[in-house]
């Protein structure tokens, strides 16, 4: 594209900081476009980093939405391959329990093949000797390639390899306006939340990828999108329960997943439509959490006497089709709308629908139109071209071939960064010390995270390393890490309002489940605060 | 709403609120900074090892499975068998055939106590020390445990077990292989005492050497075997009623807890039966049930260090309890504090140095107050003692069967 830009000029400007926004801006700048990003708060807030981080195989849609399944398992192959250190290969089980009819898996097992998932019946007792966790009464087992994913790294691989290509990305910064001239979308007004600063930033085009946020923005521009807010409740278990994906083989319900990730495993999901008011402030009720739990032994009976960290919820961003009042029914498929042909407005594109497995096609798709708009001839790299830090192996491979004898916490940084770990210093006794002890997350990491990933706050670093995601939640690291941020950003203060809100932000996920251990955490981090550091977390 | 009645998690992971307390009380920690310490190694680690063996320490293996984590612990976590679970899960490391000699200890005891003679002296030589320090990497520092020429099983057999038969109660003994192959003494003391206070002894269907030291040194599979065969002879004498007295408080730590945990061998045939000898005899004296007379003569200035599994057992109390009632004698609780040596661990060449170093508050303590003995209840302390304070170390039960007047005791417990 042109050379000639002023400061505040872009080829493509894309509304939204998760995963599609993240992708979105990577495609964009692979093809040499100048991308703005811009994201009200931080990367991942929303429906990106509010669901069970499951690497579908697509299996759970194949007999109810075979389009659907079809794109999941062709990205979930391409993630395998461009995103390794975000993707944990654990396999799937889709079992039948003696509530279920076991003529339902004959019926899933032919949808799958279709979709050209792999599924492969097998043996209740093997399945048993392969995830002991499951429960033992099950009558039948389809082996499937689910997996997990971490929809953390995944975005911040995404905005960082965005970045890496010439990409601005500006977060905590709020789109107040379009600027229009006639029918044709020139830009945005925004403001920076944090500041108060405004400004304007203009571009041919205009992508709206703000999951369910994406009404009001297209509404903004003059677009009307019937969505269709659907919230999912999920819990937190504080290990590893299993270490294979666990699904019921029936038709997609409440609370029939459980997915190992990293150090936990996660139990979902409920579906209740909520107004839009709610989307910004997301509550579990005891209703769903009860759901939960006893869906979730359903797969697991351990899971009634395991520990539970947190309690949260995410809002689909589903593009409503038919009346259906719980969203069950509507197609997780990708919608991508040229609103020049849709509504007559010009230089708008909306992506949204999909889900997170489908979020490179998504943004795909989304950079197609824009590419088309632009006069653009260039063909999409991302399904082969590695995110930054997924250029190696396994978590294993990688560590290896950086230190010759890798200590805990630097296994544990292979894992979360994969080859951009080599980036991160142990070299003094400072540097090699842990922030976070549940997680194994070093000074060093949280020092290049710092520099690197856009940290501002505690929220932002616990997305980018795990700091305060352990059993704890906070309660040796927060302090620690509020201590490098104060020092990184010169202001102690800020650090120690930061440290007030992030503890306030992690109780509020024990909250809904606060009982027996989790209950007398919470409570010897609010002594070791109160009592012992002279804080107030209350205040 | 239904909350969770309880949560469960192997050895109570779950249970750790991060409190860091174990690692504050790990002897290991201060003294050696290769070792990540009990709640990274324990709890935290867990979760890693959960999601990825490979996150597995190698470093775990300077764990002395002291449990003084245990102790510490306010919220009932079990770390140090986290540790030792998750070496016998995840290590990978093969013991060395240095490691294969320290932990076969019945299989070394049969094999040396024929020769005993030759065989203390050679192990006793300079030279011997030299070439095993060089060889072998067993620090030189070390004095193998004598052999004696007589086992305790022996001497049983032809000296005591016909005048066992004389009295109504008995007890089992489970000698170990301390007082079989280097240390009849201790056997007989126990003999003479239970015979004073008025029970017969009987030595259990062969029993065989707990496996500690197997499990200390990766050999899991032997001590399994160990532990399947010893929970028969125990489960065999706890069944016709017998409790299962020890004079060592390893051992009895081992098959008391460890079976279970870590070799998740059931004991519960015999688990409630087995105690430790000075328990058994304190709570005799407590209830009434025998009577001590004590010699006028005997005087003594004794100090006790509570062994680091005694303490875990929580019955340190009666050993010291029954000391204290020696009137001619001068004594003193040790503070609690670890030895350093840990059975094998201590005779490894990499270990020498940090042994000495968590024992060395012990060894200045005993040095200030200057007993004439000190009593503990473990040999592998006894060991460390001798070497490093140069003071004799002796059995409780052998000083108490040495402070008795055993004739006149004799008299008051002749149980109808």
């Amino acid at each position: 594209m042109a050379n000639n830009y002023k400061d505040n000029e872009f080829d493509v400007i894309i509304v939204g900081g998760g995963i599609t926004g993240a992708g979105t801006a990577r495609d964009c700048a692979m093809r040499g476009l100048k991308v703005l990003l811009i994201e009200r708060h931080d990367i991942a807030t929303g429906a990106t980093g509010r669901n069970h981080g499951l690497l579908h195989s697509g299996a759970r849609y194949a007999v109810t939405d075979k389009e659907s399944a079809t794109e999941c398992i062709e990205e979930n192959m391409i993630l395998r391959r461009i995103a390794r250190h975000c993707v944990d290969e654990t396999e799937g089980f889709f079992i039948t329990l003696p509530e279920d009819d076991l003529d339902y898996q004959k019926k899933f097992v032919e949808s799958c093949l279709a979709a050209g998932i792999s599924a492969e019946v097998i043996d209740p007792k093997d399945a048993i000797r392969m995830e002991p966790s499951v429960n033992p009464d099950l009558i039948g087992a389809v082996k499937v390639p689910d997996g997990s994913v971490d929809p953390f790294r995944l975005c911040a691989a995404n905005m960082l390899d965005a970045k890496l290509h010439g990409a601005k990305i500006l977060v905590y910064t709020e789109v107040t306006s379009f600027i229009k001239e006639g029918d044709t979308v020139r830009g945005v007004k925004v403001v920076d939340t944090k500041t108060g600063q405004e400004a304007e930033y203009y571009a041919p085009v205009t992508v709206n990828a703000a999951g369910i946020w994406g009404h009001g923005i297209a509404a903004m521009a003059g677009a009307n999108i019937g969505m269709f807010p659907a919230k999912g409740a999920l819990l937190i278990f504080a290990h590893r329960v299993n270490s294979i994906v666990i699904n019921r083989c029936r038709k997609p319900a409440n609370a029939d997943i459980l997915v190992p990730g990293d150090t936990v495993c996660v139990i979902g999901t409920t579906s209740t439509k909520v107004p839009f008011e709610e989307c910004d402030n997301m509550h579990v009720t005891p209703d769903e959490v009860d759901l939960l739990l006893t869906e979730g032994a359903k797969l697991a009976p351990s899971l009634a006497s395991t520990r539970i960290l947190r309690a949260y919820a995410g809002v689909r961003p589903l593009v409503s089709a038919d009346n259906d009042p719980s969203g069950r029914n509507i197609s997780r498929g990708i919608v991508c709308l040229d609103h020049e042909t849709r509504d007559g407005i010009k230089g708008f594109v909306s992506i949204t629908g999909g889900k997170l497995m489908t979020y490179r096609l998504m943004a795909e798709q989304a950079t197609d139109v824009v590419c088309r708009k632009l006069g653009i001839d260039r063909s999409c790299e991302t399904a082969v071209i590695p995110l930054p830090g997924s250029e190696g192996g396994k978590t294993e491979e990688v560590s290896k071939k950086i230190w010759a004898a890798p200590t805990t916490a630097q296994k544990a940084s292979a894992g979360r960064a994969g080859t951009r770990a080599r980036g991160i210093s142990f070299d003094n006794s400072v540097d090699a010390a842990l922030v976070c002890e549940c997680e194994e997350v070093s000074v060093g990491e949280v020092k290049s995270a710092i520099e690197n990933l856009e940290v501002h706050n505690l929220v932002d670093l616990r997305r980018r390393t795990r700091v305060g995601m352990g059993t704890c939640q906070g309660e040796l690291c927060a302090c620690r890490a509020a201590g490098l941020l104060g020092k990184a950003h010169g202001c102690t203060e800020r650090a120690e309002k930061d440290l007030r809100s992030f503890m306030n932000e992690r109780w509020k996920g024990m909250y809904p489940i606060a009982w027996g251990n989790t209950l007398r955490e919470a409570d010897y981090t609010q002594w070791v605060y109160n009592q012992v550091l002279g804080f107030n977390v209350e205040e | 709403m239904k909350m969770q009645e309880y949560t469960l998690s192997a050895h109570n992971f779950e249970e750790c609120m991060k409190c860091t307390v174990c690692t504050a009380y790990c002897p290991v920690v201060p003294a050696n900074p290769h070792y990540p310490g009990p709640k990274q190694a324990g709890p935290d680690g867990e979760r890693l090892r959960l999601k990825d063996p490979y996150f597995f320490d190698e470093m775990l293996k300077y764990c002395l499975n002291c449990k003084r984590c245990e102790v510490a612990c306010p919220s009932g976590v079990n770390v140090a068998d986290i540790i030792q679970s998750a070496r016998i899960r995840y290590s990978k490391s093969k013991p060395k055939l240095r490691d294969r000699i320290l932990a076969s200890t019945d299989f070394m005891g049969t094999a040396a106590r024929p020769f005993a003679p030759l065989v203390n002296a050679v192990t006793g030589l300079g030279i011997t020390k030299s070439v095993l320090d060089a060889t072998m990497a067993i620090d030189r520092h070390r004095t193998f445990p004598k052999y004696a020429g007589k086992s305790f099983e022996g001497w049983f057999k032809r000296n005591a077990a016909a005048s066992q038969e004389q009295f109504k109660e008995k007890v089992a003994y489970f000698h170990g292989c301390y007082v079989n192959y280097n240390y009849p003494q201790l056997g007989k003391d126990l003999v003479a005492l239970m015979n004073a206070l008025g029970f017969g002894v009987e030595l259990l269907d062969k029993e065989k050497c707990c496996g500690v030291a197997m499990i200390a040194n990766g050999m899991y599979d032997g001590a399994r075997k160990h532990a399947a065969h010893n929970e028969k002879v125990l489960g065999k004498a706890a069944s016709s009623g017998r409790k299962i007295l020890t004079t060592s408080t390893t051992c009895t730590f081992t098959m008391r807890d460890e079976y279970r945990e870590l070799l998740d061998v059931d004991n519960s045939s015999y688990r409630d039966n087995l105690l430790i000898a000075t328990k058994f005899i304190y709570e005799k004296v407590n209830s009434g049930e025998v009577k001590l007379v004590f010699r006028k003569d005997y005087k003594a200035k004794i100090a006790y260090h509570t062994p680091c599994h005694m303490e875990k057992l929580g019955w340190g109390v009666f050993s010291t309890g029954l000391l204290k009632m020696i009137p001619g004698a001068e004594f003193t609780i040790l503070d609690s504090n670890c030895c350093g040596i840990a059975g094998t661990y201590g005779f490894k060449k990499e270990n020498y140095a940090v042994s000495q170093e968590i024992g060395k508050p012990l060894f200045d303590q005993i040095a200030r107050i200057a007993p004439e003995v000190v009593a503990c209840d473990c040999e592998t302390c006894k060991w460390q003692i001798e070497m490093s304070t140069g003071l004799p170390v002796k059995n409780p039960v052998s000083i108490l069967a040495e402070a008795l007047d055993l004739e006149a005791t004799a008299k008051l417990n002749q149980h109808e």
